[in-house]
C-alpha cells in the first residue's frame, strides 16, 4: 500500500478512536487502559515477521533473536492484557432486582 | 524497489481485526456490552497473529549438491521458538492476571505500557538489523564487499519515530511502576535546569531523526535510541505521585503511537488502526485527568507539583476548632439518614477498606437508607480506579455515580461519608483565590447537612499540600482512625 493509503486508514482511525473513546462511560475507564494495552501488543505482528525471517549480512542472526524477545513481551501483554480486562468486566454487576414470587404449584 | 509483496487476502484479514478492536473499544460504552466486546478484541487479535504466521512461515534454505538450485523447506526449528515464545508470554501474562490485586491495577498498567514500549524498540531494531526481511530496503550489491541494505528515506522517518516513541514510553512506564508500586518515593525528583535539558533532548533526538534520513550511520541510530531511553526516564522522575493518572495516560497514548509508528514502517493497517485508537484513547483520558484537576497538561508533565508544601494561603500554623466523632456517632448519624452519600478516594485504596465499606452500605441499606457513591475523576492513581475497586467489592454499578450526575444532590443528602479523598472535597477550591487547588471541580460534600471524615490524623496534608477547610466546619465530624478498622467498627455499631 502506498503512503497516501495507510495515511488515510491512520487519519479515520484517530477520528473513529476520537469518538469510540468518548463514548467510554467512566466507570469503565480502567479497563479501557487495561484493553487498550492488550491490542496494542499487535506489535507481535513486527516481533513475528523479524523472528521468521531469513536473513541477509550479520545483522540478521541478531534481529531474529531480538524478535523472539519482543514476541515473548507482546505475548505478556496479550495475554495478560484480555485476561486481566476479562476479570474486571465480570466484577460490574447492577442492583438485584427484587426475585419475582414464584408462582405456587 | 523491492516492495514486500502482502498478498490482498492478508491485508484484508489485518483490516478485519482493526475493525474487532474498534468493537473492542466501542463496547466499553456500558457494561452490559463490554463483555462481548472484549471478546471482540480477542477475536481481532487471534485474526492477526494467525495471518501473520501464516504468511510469515519460516523458511530455510536446503543445501543441495553444486549447480542445483537451492531448495526452501519448512523451519520447524524456528518454528518451534516462535510458538515457545509466545507460550511463555502467555503463561506469564495468564498467571499475573489472574493473581493481579485490584488496588495495583495502577502499576499492573504501567508495567504493562514498558512491555510494549520495550518491544517496539526490539521491533525497530529488528527492522534496522534486518530491512530486507520487512520489506523497506533496497539491497545494494557491491563489486567488491558484502551486499548491503539501504532503507528507504520514508522508512527511516517511520523507524526512527517508533524506536524513539517506543524508548519514551518503556522508560517512562518504568519510572510510572516504581513510583505506583511504592519502590520510590512519590515526590518529584527536580534537576536544576531539566526544562532546558529535556528540550535540548527532545530537539536531539528530532534532528538525529532528520539526520537519519540523509545518513543511515550505525551511531545516529543508536544514538536516537539511547537519548529516547534517557528522556522518557527525565520526563516522569519530577512528576509527583498522585499526578501518576496523567501519566500513565499520557504513556497510554504514546505505546499507541510507537505501534502506529511500527505500522507505517511495516504498511500494516492492523497496527495503524490498532495505534491510532489507542493513541486516541490515551490522550482523551489525559485531557479528562488534566480538566477534572483543572490544571493544564504541560503544567503536569513540567512537573514538580505535589511536593510537600511549604506555605499556600493561609497555611500558618493556627490551631483551629474541630469536631472529633466516634464510630458509633457515625453509625447513629447514618442509620438515621434519608440518604447517605459515599465518597471513596485513594486512601480507601490503600487500606483495603473497600469490602468492609460495601458491607456498611448493605446495612444502611437494610435500615431503609439509600447509599449512593461519588466518584471524582482523579480519585485513584488511576482514571475509573475507584470504579473498579467498587465493583470488585461487588457494589452494584448502578449505585456509583460521577462528579456531574452527583453534585447536585449532596444538599439535600443527609450524610456524607468522606472515606480516603481529600482534595476533592475541599471548598476551598471554589473560594480561596491564592489555593493550588483553586479551580479544580470538586465534590460539594460540605452542602450535606453532616460531613463524616475518616483520617488516620489531623496532622498531614492532602497531595496538594493544603489543609482542608471541610475539617473545621461546624457541620463536619473527623473520625481518626485507620480507615478500614473505623468502618469495620461502625459495621458493628449498626448491628
Amino acid at each position: 500500500m502506498d503512503f497516501i493509503a495507510i495515511l488515510s486508514i491512520f487519519v479515520l482511525a484517530c477520528f473513529v478512536g476520537y469518538f469510540v473513546v468518548w463514548a467510554v462511560t467512566p466507570a469503565l475507564h480502567t479497563p479501557l487502559m487495561a484493553v487498550t494495552n492488550a491490542i496494542s501488543s499487535v506489535i507481535i505482528v513486527g516481533a513475528l515477521i523479524a523472528a521468521a525471517a531469513a536473513g541477509i549480512g550479520a545483522g540478521s542472526g541478531v534481529a531474529k533473536a531480538l524478535g523472539l524477545v519482543a514476541v515473548v513481551l507482546a505475548s505478556v501483554n496479550i495475554f495478560g492484557g484480555f485476561a486481566v480486562t476479562a476479570r474486571m468486566l465480570a466484577m460490574y454487576k447492577k442492583k438485584e432486582r427484587p426475585v419475582a414470587p414464584a408462582s405456587s404449584k | 524497489m523491492h516492495e514486500l509483496t502482502v498478498s490482498p487476502w492478508a491485508s484484508l484479514a489485518y483490516l478485519v481485526a482493526g475493525v474487532c478492536f474498534i468493537l473492542a473499544l466501542r463496547g466499553l460504552s456500558s457494561p452490559a456490552s463490554s463483555q462481548r466486546g472484549n471478546r471482540f478484541g480477542i477475536i481481532g487479535m487471534t485474526i492477526a497473529v494467525v495471518t501473520t504466521l501464516v504468511t510469515h512461515v519460516p523458511l530455510r534454505s536446503v543445501a543441495v549438491p553444486p549447480g542445483n538450485p537451492h531448495d526452501l523447506m519448512i523451519d520447524w526449528v524456528t518454528v518451534g521458538e516462535i510458538l515457545a515464545a509466545i507460550g511463555v508470554g502467555a503463561a506469564i501474562g495468564l498467571v499475573t492476571a489472574r493473581r493481579i490485586a485490584m488496588t495495583a491495577m495502577p502499576q499492573l498498567v504501567a508495567a504493562f505500557h514498558s512491555l510494549v514500549g520495550l518491544a517496539a524498540v526490539l521491533v525497530g531494531v529488528a527492522a534496522y538489523l534486518n530491512p530486507q526481511a520487512f520489506g523497506i530496503s533496497d539491497l545494494v550489491v557491491p563489486m567488491i564487499g558484502q551486499p548491503f541494505a539501504v532503507i528507504h528515506p520514508v522508512s527511516r522517518i517511520e523507524l526512527g519515530l517508533g524506536v524513539a516513541i517506543g524508548a519514551i514510553t518503556f522508560s517512562g512506564s518504568v519510572i510510572a511502576f516504581l513510583k505506583l508500586n511504592g519502590n520510590m518515593g512519590g515526590k518529584p525528583i527536580m534537576l536544576p535546569g531539566r526544562h532546558v535539558i529535556n528540550l535540548a533532548l527532545l530537539a536531539g533526538i528530532l534532528g538525529l531523526i532528520a539526520y537519519f534520513v540523509t545518513e543511515q550511520a550505525p551511531w545516529v541510530f543508536w544514538t536516537i535510541a539511547i537519548l529516547s531511553f534517557v528522556i522518557g526516564f527525565l520526563l516522569i522522575v519530577p512528576i509527583g505521585g498522585a499526578d501518576m493518572p496523567v501519566v500513565v495516560s499520557m504513556l497510554n497514548s504514546y505505546s499507541g503511537w510507537a505501534a502506529a509508528a511500527m505500522g507505517f514502517t511495516l504498511h500494516n493497517s492492523a497496527m495503524i488502526i490498532t495505534g491510532a485508537l489507542v493513541g486516541s484513547s490515551g490522550a482523551i483520558l489525559s485531557y479528562i485527568m488534566c480538566r477534572a484537576m483543572n490544571r493544564s497538561f504541560i503544567s503536569v508533565i513540567a512537573g514538580g507539583f505535589g511536593a510537600v508544601a511549604d506555605t499556600s494561603g493561609g497555611g500558618t500554623a493556627i490551631d483551629r476548632p474541630w469536631k472529633r466523632g466516634s464510630a458509633e456517632d457515625a453509625a447513629f448519624l447514618m442509620s438515621q439518614a434519608e440518604q447517605v452519600i459515599i465518597v471513596p478516594g485513594y486512601g480507601m485504596a490503600v487500606a483495603q477498606a473497600q469490602h468492609v465499606l460495601r458491607e456498611m452500605g448493605d446495612k444502611l441499606k437494610a435500615e431503609g437508607v439509600r447509599v449512593k457513591y461519588a466518584i471524582h475523576p482523579v480519585a485513584g492513581r488511576m482514571p475509573g480506579h475507584m470504579n473498579v475497586l467498587l465493583a470488585e467489592a461487588n457494589v452494584p454499578y448502578d449505585d456509583v455515580f460521577e462528579l456531574e450526575d452527583i453534585n447536585s444532590e449532596f444538599a439535600q443528602t443527609d450524610v456524607a461519608f468522606v472515606i480516603g479523598a481529600n482534595d476533592v472535597t475541599n471548598p476551598a477550591a471554589k473560594t480561596d483565590k491564592t489555593s493550588p487547588i483553586y479551580g479544580m471541580p470538586v465534590l460539594d460534600v460540605e452542602k450535606a447537612k453532616t460531613v463524616l471524615f475518616i483520617k488516620r490524623s489531623m496532622g498531614g496534608v492532602g497531595y496538594a499540600g493544603v489543609d482542608n477547610d471541610l475539617f473545621y466546619r461546624d457541620n463536619t465530624m473527623m473520625l481518626l482512625a485507620d480507615a478500614k478498622k473505623m468502618v469495620e467498627d461502625i459495621v458493628k455499631a449498626l448491628d
